[in-house]
């Protein structure tokens, strides 16, 4: 009941309108204020269904972010859309496309042990377009493609080095695992170059794809499962860090939030979970942070992801990539890149995803840096796609920084 | 002067008036009503918003018990889109008799009002928010009603009959031949002149301002205006009417309605149906009997304030009254007091509003000497077939949906799109602001008119091209209006919200310096307390 609770708050000053990057291209969407604190007045469990409007919000939670009185407007719209879920309101063909998209965990393990089939697959024009017909999957945006080796295997097989300073829980999460395992490796460096040994419990997909479909019971069979493996942990006071800030988010605030789990093992783990440059930079708060970067002489845009400016914590990856000598970054004040999860991913929502991200795309070829940083995943693959400059997130320079052998595109740019 | 001729006219726009002026169209009579400001500014307009299944009244007042479960049942068939199926509960809380439950399902089964006990589980399952330890629960068949509407659809099924509805048209005074009542003078406040009004017959249906009425012509009709405070909480915490299982007494039901749960309410004999305060004791009061229904209520954004009168109605006269039933009472002044060509029907409830006009009209009918039957409960009012159903809360919402209607809201609170002002103004004929609300709801929502009353004014000014001083004058009736109800409940959440408000009005838009008077001649005038008089106090 929290979350609708907040309604009250709400003082009708339209900040959150003007703020909304949606509403500002699309009139499909009314805006935060309607859908929010004014149409929850009118939402009563067991009647009709009358939201048609409300599924067109991204959840990038600028408006919470914005709004001076508290109102959870981002959570009381995925909370109206899981009712509407329920409720039957999405037809079997759009529930298959979300949960498609949704469940990245599914596909990786799919996909990914077949990875150049697949992708050779994901990446065909024909079957691309034919997903679009048949699913409602946009044919153009930007679908990552799967690793040829997964994370965890690549851990298992990794020597650790000494740790003085403690354990480190890693969340990983899906991205990472089937997609990018490049930037576990980064992080894993990084937390042993600060004297931690990193432990990698068992764990799945985090479930916010799924709470920002409507799809609320199977997001909550994730996250207890997750809270299950990782509350030993944070019973011993063993911080769990990620490098996907929206996993990290859910674990932290959403999944809580959203599905009314106060109880006492969700509320220790979200606790003890923190975005990896948070932890890194309250590490160096304390003067523990290993500062021996070697310079890396490069201009980049740093775009913060919606997603980490709703953990409320400044901007942590920004502040460590300016402990590095040579970095130039530019800081983005864009909203949203528009692709907010699986949002972008949809036919009928691709159009307003890439309107959206337009100034950030700008800003960034503007900039003219071979590359772009964001923390978040889908962002990196979106922002890639709008403005055709790769991207990467910010451990992977920090890592690099430390003296490791850069990965991916950064291996390509002489740095 | 204008000067007009009718058989029936009809004092009072109240459910009960447009109830009666109904009926007598129905049966072919010749009828105006008056009533001196909009349909509904009476006490109509500021009840609690409840259909009583009769449940309340099944102990303590059975004859009145039967009167509502028959009306309750007649109205659900006649006015469904008036009404919200919300069901009622009766609880016993920690502070009731557990055994009074016992003696409530009695009565409940002699007055025929179905009612089941339910577990208290299921009633939380229903109702989360109920106090966990509510010992038992009793459910029956009340209901939330739109007395906004149901008068309008009332008056709007009278004019198809052809009765005529004159709104802000005062009774002035009452005119007499002898012992006879032959009609009314009345003030038409809009136009500003006096219209006389002829009729074989004058029906006196002011509620708390019958006994002034009566006093125009010389009767004795004692009436006490009741007064009751209600306070609406700004989302719906239940969507269940709940009732305290116990003897009828302050601030034990919460009436869910439209997008609010309304706390009621107190009762306080006044001098004055028009001028008395809303005290801070009544609020508090409130309060505290709510947070036993519902734990937390007190937490709450509390959205507004608003009191109404009861006509309580004493006889001076022993002989010769027609007491119909204890629960209200038509006085024929012709037996009573010598003095034919009048009646008065007072007391009553909302619920029983179309029986109350079905006996008034019997009566005239008798007068005349005629006999014409009742249809009142056969025929739906205006507009229920093609609705289908009962009201739901999310129906506006749905309608603003389907319509893509979000872009045209003139009140985003309540929904209400420039469509709907624009038909209030032009179809409604509406005078000001405040009468706009009546019909759309406008203003009735969180911000209060923070964001809708420009837009309305503005919207007047276009269709009707007042002058400007006069545009700007309406802006602060309506401003003054909400701002009344404001003021006993203005702290946290709405506290905040009056700040933007004001910063809206008086810093930015200047709206006390504007040109034009500071008020009109129509602006309501509830709730200024009488100069000089003491608080009252808690009785
Ligand atoms: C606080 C409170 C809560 C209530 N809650 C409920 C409830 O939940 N359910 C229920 O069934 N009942 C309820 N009632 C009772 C119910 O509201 C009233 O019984 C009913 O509304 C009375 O209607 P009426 O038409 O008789 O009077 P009114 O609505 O008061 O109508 C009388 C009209 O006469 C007009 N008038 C006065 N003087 C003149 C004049 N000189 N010239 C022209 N017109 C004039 C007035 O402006 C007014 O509009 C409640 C009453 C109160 C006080
Ligand atoms: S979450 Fe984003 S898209 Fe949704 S209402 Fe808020 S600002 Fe708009
Ligand atoms: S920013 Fe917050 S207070 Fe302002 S309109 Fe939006 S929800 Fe309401």
């Amino acid at each position: 009941m929290f979350v609708e609770q907040t309604l009250d708050n709400c003082i009708k000053c339209n900040i959150c309108v003007t703020e909304c990057p949606v509403a500002a291209v699309t009139d499909k969407f009314p805006g935060p204020k309607y859908e929010g604190p004014q149409a929850a007045r009118f939402r009563q469990p067991n009647q009709p269904l009358t939201d048609a409007s409300v599924d067109y919000c991204s959840g990038c939670r600028v408006c919470n972010m914005v709004c001076p009185t508290g109102v959870r407007i981002a959570e009381i719209n995925a909370r109206a859309r899981a009712d509407m879920v329920r409720k039957g309101a999405f037809g079997w063909r759009a529930r298959l496309r979300n949960n498609l998209l949704a469940r990245s965990e599914l596909l990786g393990k799919i996909g990914q042990p077949i990875a150049p089939l697949a992708n050779a697959l994901l990446q065909n024009p024909l079957g691309r377009l034919a997903a679009e017909l048949t699913l409602g999957i946009a044919r153009h945006a930007p679908l990552p493609a799967f690793s040829r080796e997964r994370f965890t295997a690549w851990y298992r097989a990794h020597q650790a080095t000494s740790a003085p300073k403690g354990k480190v829980v890693y969340f990983h999460g899906c991205s990472t695992e089937y997609y990018e395992p490049r930037v576990g490796r980064a992080a894993v460096r990084v937390l042993e170059a600060n004297g931690f040994e990193v432990i990698i419990p068992p764990q799945n997909c985090c479930g916010l794809p799924l709470l920002s479909n409507g799809e609320f019971d199977a997001a909550r069979g994730y996250h207890r499962r997750n809270v299950n493996s990782l509350v030993e942990y944070a019973r011993q006071g063993i911080p769990i860090v990620g490098t996907s800030t929206s996993c990290t988010l859910t674990l932290k605030e959403e999944a809580p939030e959203l599905l009314d789990a106060f109880d006492e093992e969700s509320r220790l783990v979200a606790e003890q979970t923190f975005d990896l440059s948070e932890f890194l930079l309250n590490l160096h708060a304390r003067g523990e942070l290993n500062t021996e970067f070697r310079p890396i002489t490069l201009r980049a845009v740093y775009h913060p992801p919606c997603q980490y400016r709703a953990h409320r914590v400044g901007r942590p990856s920004l502040e460590l990539l300016r402990l590095i000598p040579g970095l130039d970054i530019v800081e983005s004040q864009a909203a949203c890149c528009g692709i907010a999860g699986t949002y972008g991913f949809k036919a009928e929502k691709y159009e307003i995803a890439m309107q959206v991200g337009q100034p950030l795309f700008d800003l960034v070829r503007a900039t003219g840096g071979p590359i772009a940083i964001c923390d978040s995943e889908t962002c990196r693959w979106q922002i890639t796609h709008g403005s055709g400059v790769p991207s990467v997130h910010p451990i992977e320079l920090l890592a690099l920084a430390y003296g490791y052998e850069p990965e991916g595109v950064l291996s390509q740019l002489n740095l | 002067m204008r000067t007009v001729q009718t058989e029936v006219l009809v004092i009072g726009g109240g459910a009960t008036g447009a109830g009666i002026i109904r009926d007598l169209a129905m049966r072919g009579f010749d009828a105006i009503l008056v009533e001196k400001r909009d349909l509904t500014h009476g006490t109509t307009g500021r009840y609690h918003g409840l259909l009583h299944s009769g449940g309340r009244y099944a102990v303590k007042d059975p004859k009145a018990a039967v009167e509502c479960i028959e009306e309750n049942r007649i109205l659900r068939r006649i006015m469904p889109h008036c009404l919200e199926d919300t069901g009622g509960f009766f609880v016993v809380t920690p502070w009731d008799d557990p055994d009074f439950g016992d003696t409530f399902m009695e009565g409940c089964r002699k007055a025929g009002i179905p009612v089941e006990e339910i577990s208290v589980a299921q009633m939380l399952r229903e109702e989360p928010l109920l106090n966990p330890n509510i010992s038992r629960c009793f459910r029956v068949p009340d209901a939330a009603a739109d007395s906004f509407l149901a008068t309008r659809l009332n008056a709007e099924s009278a004019r198809e009959y052809g009765a005529h509805i004159w709104t802000y048209h005062e009774v002035r005074d009452l005119m007499m031949d002898g012992q006879r009542v032959i009609g009314a003078v009345c003030h038409d406040l809009v136009r500003d002149e006096e219209v006389r009004i002829y009729a074989d017959m004058v029906v006196n249906a002011a509620g708390a301002w019958a006994g002034k009425i009566a006093a125009m012509a010389g009767l004795d009709v004692h009436i006490t205006p009741g007064k009751g405070v209600m306070v609406a909480i700004n989302h719906r915490v239940l969507n269940t009417v709940v009732n305290r299982c116990k003897m009828p007494s302050d601030g034990d039901i919460i009436v869910p309605i439209h997008t609010v749960a309304v706390i009621g309410t107190t009762d306080v004999k006044v001098s004055d149906p028009e001028h008395f305060a809303i005290e801070p004791w009544e609020i508090e009061l409130m309060l505290d009997e709510g947070e036993k229904l519902v734990p937390g209520v007190k937490n709450m954004r509390i959205l507004r304030a608003w009191a109404g009168v009861r006509p309580l109605y004493q006889e001076t006269k022993a002989v010769d009254t027609r007491d119909i039933t204890r629960a209200y009472t038509l006085l024929d002044h012709e037996t009573r007091d010598g003095v034919s060509g009048i009646i008065t029907m007072t007391g009553g409830k909302w619920t029983t509003y179309r029986q109350m006009a079905q006996v008034t009209v019997d009566r005239v009918c008798e007068k005349f000497g005629v006999q014409r039957e009742c249809r009142t409960h056969l025929e739906p009012l205006p507009g229920a077939e093609k609705h289908g159903g009962y009201h739901w809360l999310g129906a506006r919402f749905a309608d603003v949906e389907r319509r893509q209607a979000y872009g045209d809201l003139i009140c985003e609170c309540e929904l209400a799109t420039r469509e709907d002002v624009e038909r209030a103004i032009v179809q409604g004929d509406a005078k000001t602001i405040d009468d706009i609300r009546r019909m759309v709801r406008l203003g009735m929502g969180p911000c209060q008119g923070g964001f809708c009353t420009f837009r309305a004014v503005g919207l007047l000014h276009r269709l009707r091209h007042p002058d400007v001083e006069d545009a700007n004058a309406a802006l602060r009736d309506f401003l003054q209006e909400r701002w009344k109800g404001l003021l006993p409940i203005l702290w946290g959440q709405q506290l905040r919200q009056e700040r933007l408000d004001e910063l809206i009005y008086l810093s930015v838009l200047n709206v006390d310096h504007l040109p034009g008077p500071k008020a009109t001649p129509l602006a309501p005038v509830m709730y200024d307390p009488p100069t000089g008089e003491e608080p009252q106090a808690r009785v």
